[in-house]
């Protein structure tokens, strides 16, 4: 009784706290300006069975995603078991699911035995790539010491609910065998009947472990749940959404600003007048200026490098890493979310994205070529967030490199990015 | 003029002369051509591009489609502007432009270059200019699949081996993989892809405006990254269609001491080779 009792406690505790950070997290994200992201929900439930629920983009690099996809599949498909956790702690039964699905439950507990170890196993090689064989995606400026420590952790605490599960099923198994107390006959136990051997042969000393380990499995997932919003691992949810409200346009379309359109129509036709829209800067120097789904964007991240590998100016040395975008927009979004906490709704520092996060070296080295975003795989687009912050530089600071001012002014005065005149524009046609 | 050429040394010399109608011609002679071809800044400019935007009308006068170009008119599109952060250039380009293609109720366009292709068809739309738009390649893709042009009467490509540069802003940006395809396949010859391509292709170097600046500092230009990607294909010519991709390509080719071996050439080259237009 008293076990329900804290545990009941503890359940309500996990769900309050992680709904007030979730909530927390929204309230970030709204920080950012309006997008229409509503149109076309046929395309946006489909793009999002495709490449969230179906990870079709992870395939490109197949180690990797046979190893993801065993984790992602165990971790939906072992929830099933948790819901049996969480009611059998709520009502102090023992296996609660195990009368009703009769046969079936055993198959259940079986696959589930089987997911696990598969989970484990993926865990242990995805450690020994960050840790041992030190992929290069796995590096990078952006990547200090929490992402790196954040990564491991996600890993291992991984690895030892995994172990737990499997050592309590092992001491279930032995119970049962005994016919111990209210340890029916239940399930099938195809992995843990392998360590069985290693666990002591008393009754009482097995029902210690398997009781320790059924409290260490469940803590660890609520506590797990709870650490999901500071951590690149909150990818396992906003990945949904964030697919849902993916671009659905051509990648290579830009979009056209409005606030843009309206200046240059009433200087084209003095007798123009614009639809009054609020005043804001163009381009983007802060978060704020971002919008939502940008924001969104970077909470998703869960910082695997691919952008990042496959960007043309990283590869070549140059500052530029597109997932350095994303962090520190993530990070930076954090820092002004917790401003707001401590100095109320109206607080500014005298930080912003750019410069405090963001350089121009950085900005510049971008050939816009989309390769971060295709690679992507839940559809993120760190090239927006590049433009967005050019647009900046250049419209509000004039701050654009020497040698694009020349440009500019060249496709100002002939038409053309060189120093050609209009007048010359069709000499080719003569030459042979 | 349909004489065949077997001998691939004069495989250039069919001997049409190229008559380019501008758009202000045909409609002060009352007529509408199918479709604009529109040239771009460096099709218009830059002298090897200028080749290949004559090889465009070498086909498009070849096959018989009337069409036509703004010549003095054209202005630039604005990308570059636009990839930049400039976007009051950009619109401003992009509105003047749009004004003189409404104006020659222009329907169907043509470009020489993917990144004219992809602000067209793309951004101008919302900015009051909506047109059917094509990529070179794409109508020569077409033109193949009428029947209409073959790889005949001209250079044989028999034993070169060749390998598609993917540019950004026709692959990845607008999904367009296999129409430049289609104009090889058609060749006598062996087709190789480079180990990043199509989705997976790596930039030239030139997009988003760092053709018109130096590159940030770094361990290697970019064009000298993808020729480890050519020299691992075993290419001895590499297509592409996009000519920053061309001056991109070239210096790379160039860089490498190996302007002997390894020829850069656009689709559009390509088949007016082949076809001895």
């Amino acid at each position: 009784m008293i076990g329900q009792v804290i545990f009941i406690i503890i359940l309500l505790a996990a769900v309050y706290l992680f709904g007030k950070n979730v909530a927390k997290v929204r309230r970030n994200i709204l920080l950012g300006k309006d997008t229409d992201r509503s149109d076309n929900p046929t395309a946006r439930w489909r793009i999002m069975a495709k490449v969230a629920l179906g990870q079709t983009k992870m395939v490109k690099r197949p180690t990797a995603a046979v190893m993801h996809f065993f984790i992602y599949v165990g971790f939906v498909i072992i929830n099933l078991e948790v819901l049996e956790i969480m009611i059998d702690g709520i009502f102090g039964s023992h296996r609660v699911f195990s009368k009703p699905l009769g046969s079936l439950y055993g198959l259940l507990i079986g696959g589930f035995e089987v997911l696990a170890l598969l989970v484990l196993v993926s865990c242990v090689v995805f450690l020994a790539r960050r840790n041992i064989l030190k992929l290069r995606r796995f590096s990078g400026t952006e990547m200090t010491a929490w992402p790196k420590s954040d990564a491991n952790y996600i890993l291992t605490i991984e690895i030892l609910l995994m172990m737990a599960f499997l050592t309590m099923n092992a001491a279930d198994y032995k119970l049962q065998a005994l016919h111990f107390g209210h340890y029916v006959t239940a399930g099938s136990f195809p992995v843990s009947a392998l360590i069985a051997p290693l666990l002591p042969a008393g009754a009482d000393a097995l029902a210690t472990i398997e009781r320790g380990c059924w409290w260490f499995h469940i803590i660890g997932i609520l506590a797990f749940l709870n650490y999901l919003p500071y951590s690149k691992h909150f990818h396992i949810l906003l990945a949904f959404p964030n697919v849902y409200y993916s671009n659905l346009k051509p990648k290579g379309e830009f979009s056209n600003m409005a606030s843009v359109t309206n200046e240059v129509k009433a200087m084209l036709d003095p007798s123009f007048v614009p639809e009054t829209t609020e005043i804001s800067r163009f381009g983007v120097k802060d978060v704020t200026d971002l919008t939502w789904k940008n924001l969104m964007e970077a909470y998703t991240c869960t910082e695997c490098g691919r952008c990042t590998s496959v960007c043309p100016a990283n590869i070549t040395g140059k500052l530029l890493s597109p997932r350095k975008i994303m962090m520190d927009t993530r990070d930076r979004l954090t820092e002004v979310g917790n401003n707001i906490d401590k100095h109320g709704k109206d607080y500014t520092d005298d930080k912003t994205l750019l410069d405090n996060y963001i350089t121009r070296e950085e900005l510049w080295a971008c050939t816009t070529c989309n390769a971060c975003v295709e690679a992507c795989p839940v559809n993120i687009n760190p090239l927006e967030i590049i433009t967005e912050m050019r647009r900046y530089v250049v419209m509000e600071e004039s701050q654009a490199p020497a040698s694009l001012n020349n440009m500019f002014g060249n496709m100002e005065n002939n038409g053309a990015p060189w120093k050609y005149s209009q007048a010359d524009r069709f000499n080719w046609a003569e030459k042979e | 003029m349909e004489e065949i050429l077997n001998n691939s040394e004069i495989g250039h010399s069919k001997s049409e002369t190229l008559t380019v109608p501008t758009m202000a011609q045909m409609v002060a002679e009352g007529n509408t051509p199918e479709i604009l071809f529109w040239v771009g800044c460096a099709g218009s400019f830059d002298e090897r591009a200028q080749k290949i935007t004559r090889d465009i009308c070498k086909i498009l006068q070849h096959v018989g489609i009337s069409y036509a170009v703004l010549g003095t008119e054209e202005s630039c599109t604005g990308d570059p502007a636009k990839r930049a952060g400039n976007e009051f250039l950009f619109q401003m380009q992009a509105m003047t432009n749009i004004e003189l293609l409404n104006a020659y109720e222009v329907k169907k366009i043509v470009t020489g270059c993917p990144h004219c292709f992809n602000t067209i068809a793309n951004e101008y739309p919302g900015l009051g200019g909506k047109y059917e738009v094509i990529h070179h390649t794409q109508l020569i893709q077409g033109l193949i699949n009428e029947g209409k042009l073959k790889a005949e009467g001209g250079e044989s490509f028999k034993g070169r081996r060749i390998t598609f540069h993917d540019p950004c802003y026709l692959g990845r940006g607008n999904g367009v993989y296999e129409a430049p395809r289609a104009a090889l396949e058609i060749l006598d010859t062996e087709l190789v892809e480079m180990k990043r391509c199509k989705s997976n292709g790596l930039c030239c170097g030139a997009g988003g405006a760092q053709m018109f600046k130096e590159p940030e500092p770094g361990k290697k230009d970019i064009n000298a990254e993808r020729m480890t990607d050519v020299l691992e294909a075993k290419a001895d010519v590499i297509a592409s269609g996009c000519p920053f991709c061309m001056t991109m390509l070239s210096d790379g080719v160039k860089h490498i001491n190996k302007e002997q071996d390894i020829k850069v050439l656009d689709i559009a080259e390509i088949t007016v080779r082949a076809n001895g237009l």
